[in-house]
């Protein structure tokens, strides 16, 4: 072989090992720099402590990180209320109902949703949807900060996620399940509920956790509409503070770099490196077990 | 009386068989609100943005950038920035990308190896943005010593979209026909050769297609460049990648901190450029692949 051909393979090979190193990257920084916080605090105080305060003077510092998974938790399950139902019925409807040329318009203005900018949905949760929730729903006091809109737009961007991969998980189960449930009698409702969605069921679960895996994830939506208040709470009327707005408004602001609150962004990053990863490999697992059903 | 038994049941059937039916309907018409109501929220969006933002457009609107009065702030220094780091990700991250793509498909794409990489790379793929700004402000801001320049952003954007570009590399390599290799190989062409004169141009392309929608997505990031540290304040466009940046996101979101409404209305407009640039970006990705495939039938 050529020196050149060699040559070339190597610098390719090069690339795709930069995907390695990115991964060693992420996970040797966010572990030196984790392991540097678990020396000043104890980790059964991170996991189990119910306040976050790390910004206090010292003594007065807390370092719990229940309250901003809390709100995490939170605005994720608003989302997931919004785009589950949401994103299933028109998976269904799209797959079972819909016209092809009603579906191939529809599909992508859907899709539309997902390429907007996360910031343009921070900006309408803000200035949109709270004062109009505030404006329809006096009675409920809605703080001008809550986990409830924020929530609600999240839900909004990660529906095109679930509609679409479910969508394509219902489309791929073989015709022959649904003519023979026609074939006695059932109507396309029940032929959906009894028959497609059990057997598209893996596909369906797979979009739902990567809908969760990114609605965790997710990042200006909350830091600009759902406050920066850690609060262990459940109530989506008050303002929230997530684990990922707790990253943002802390660089923010400006960190010495030695300071113990410089490591507590990284400590919240490695919980949510964790997270996350645990959701994506679930979906994966998933994903290649139901690929395997059809084969 | 046998008979009789008969009859009723079979109006009990019918009975229920038309409350099926009847469920049937009912959920055609649920469904179509459903998907009705994401549409709704996409025209909502658009008409808030537009009917906020569209009268601050001004020639100074352009010119000018970060000021501490709303009415003579622009985006200059920000749309300057979001073309550095677009241009300076794009060159990072395409050749890598493409690289990477051809190594796994064309080189290697049965081995062990491949398959890390591959189950590495969907990981990649589903990590957090923040995650890769708290990897670049370490790595590249500090360790590296590059501070919150345009390279550091730039720098974080593309491992960020690497795993995109790959993954759609490696799609559109697959749609070209093995026969395409062993005709070019039976004419005596070295591997790279083949690649290079035959199996590039064949799915050019889609891998543009897939660099598009990556480098889209990367101009609309605005968290991993918080992270890293990309100034808020900055009223020129950096002169050379080692200067410090900001970005129409990053401008955005610093418009929207601000309690004035009128730094609101600048937002919107700012939102406007933005998304006209994603559309824009998008739509040419989406026209290119439809003409890419009413064109090549193998």
């Amino acid at each position: 072989m050529k020196l050149s051909e060699k040559l070339i393979e190597k610098f390719l090979l090069a690339c795709s090992l930069l995907t390695i190193l990115t991964t060693v990257g992420i996970i040797s920084v966010l572990f030196f720099e984790t392991a540097r916080f678990f020396q000043v605090v104890s980790i059964i105080d991170f996991l189990t402590d119910t306040e976050w305060s790390p910004s206090f003077a010292k003594g007065q510092q807390h370092f719990g990180i229940l309250p901003l998974l809390a709100g995490t938790f939170l605005t994720t399950f608003i989302a997931m209320c919004v785009a589950v139902p949401l994103g299933i019925t028109i998976a269904v409807y799209l797959s079972e109902y819909a016209d092809p040329r009603l579906r191939n318009v529809v599909k992508p203005v859907l899709e539309i949703l997902a390429s907007i900018p996360t910031i343009v949905y921070g900006y309408f949760a803000l200035t949109f949807v709270t004062p109009l929730l505030q404006g329809m729903f006096p009675a409920l006091g809605l703080t001008n900060f809550n986990a409830l809109s924020p929530g609600i737009i999240m839900g909004v961007m990660i529906l095109p996620l679930v509609s679409s991969l479910s969508e394509d998980a219902l489309y791929a189960v073989p015709k022959a399940l649904r003519e023979g449930s026609y074939a006695m009698g059932a109507t396309k409702l029940q032929t959906a509920l009894k028959v497609i969605i059990p057997a598209a069921l893996s596909g369906i679960a797979v979009s739902i956790i990567l809908a969760l895996s990114r609605a965790v994830g997710e990042t200006m939506i909350v830091a600009i509409a759902a406050g920066n208040k850690p609060t262990l709470t459940f109530n989506p009327l008050e303002q929230v503070q997530t684990a990922t707005t707790y990253i943002v408004q802390t660089v923010n602001g400006d960190v010495a770099n030695d300071s113990i609150e410089y490591k507590t962004i990284y400590a919240v990053g490695m919980s949510l490196f964790v997270i996350t990863l645990v959701l994506n490999n679930i979906s994966f697992w998933l994903k290649k077990r139901y690929h395997q059903a059809y084969k | 009386m046998a008979k009789k038994l008969g009859k009723r049941m079979r109006q009990k059937h019918v009975r229920r068989q038309k409350w099926y039916e009847f469920q049937d309907k009912a959920f055609k018409y649920v469904a179509l609100t459903a998907t009705g109501f994401g549409i709704l929220i996409l025209v909502v969006l658009l008409w808030d943005v537009f009917s906020t933002g569209l009268g601050r457009f001004d020639l100074s609107f352009f010119l000018e950038s970060s000021s501490r009065k709303a009415k003579n702030a622009g985006i200059y220094a920000a749309m300057g920035g979001t073309l550095w780091v677009m241009i300076l990700t794009t060159l990072i991250a395409f050749p890598i990308g493409i690289g990477a793509g051809l190594y796994l498909e064309e080189y290697n794409a049965k081995s062990r190896m491949a398959n890390i990489l591959e189950i590495n790379i969907s990981n990649l793929a589903g990590i957090p943005s923040i995650i890769y700004g708290l990897l670049g402000l370490e790595i590249f801001s500090r360790t590296m010593m590059m501070g919150d320049s345009v390279l550091t952003g730039a720098l974080t954007l593309a491992l960020l979209i690497l795993p995109i570009i790959i993954v759609s590399t490696r799609e559109s390599l697959k749609t070209v026909p093995y026969n395409l290799r062993e005709a070019s190989f039976a004419l005596g062409a070295t591997k790279w050769q083949t690649i290079w004169f035959q199996i590039l141009p064949a799915s050019i392309p889609g891998i543009v297609t897939g660099a598009i929608l990556a480098i889209s997505r990367a101009i609309g990031e605005t968290a991993p460049l918080i992270v890293i540290g990309a100034a808020t304040y900055i009223t020129s466009v950096p002169g050379s990648p080692l200067e410090e940046f900001t970005v129409l996101p990053i401008q955005i979101f610093y418009w929207i901190g601000k309690p004035q409404h009128d730094f609101k209305v600048n937002a919107a407009a700012a939102i406007i450029i933005l998304l006209a640039i994603t559309f824009i970006m998008n739509g040419a990705a989406v026209y290119l692949r439809y003409r890419w495939q009413k064109k090549i039938k193998w």
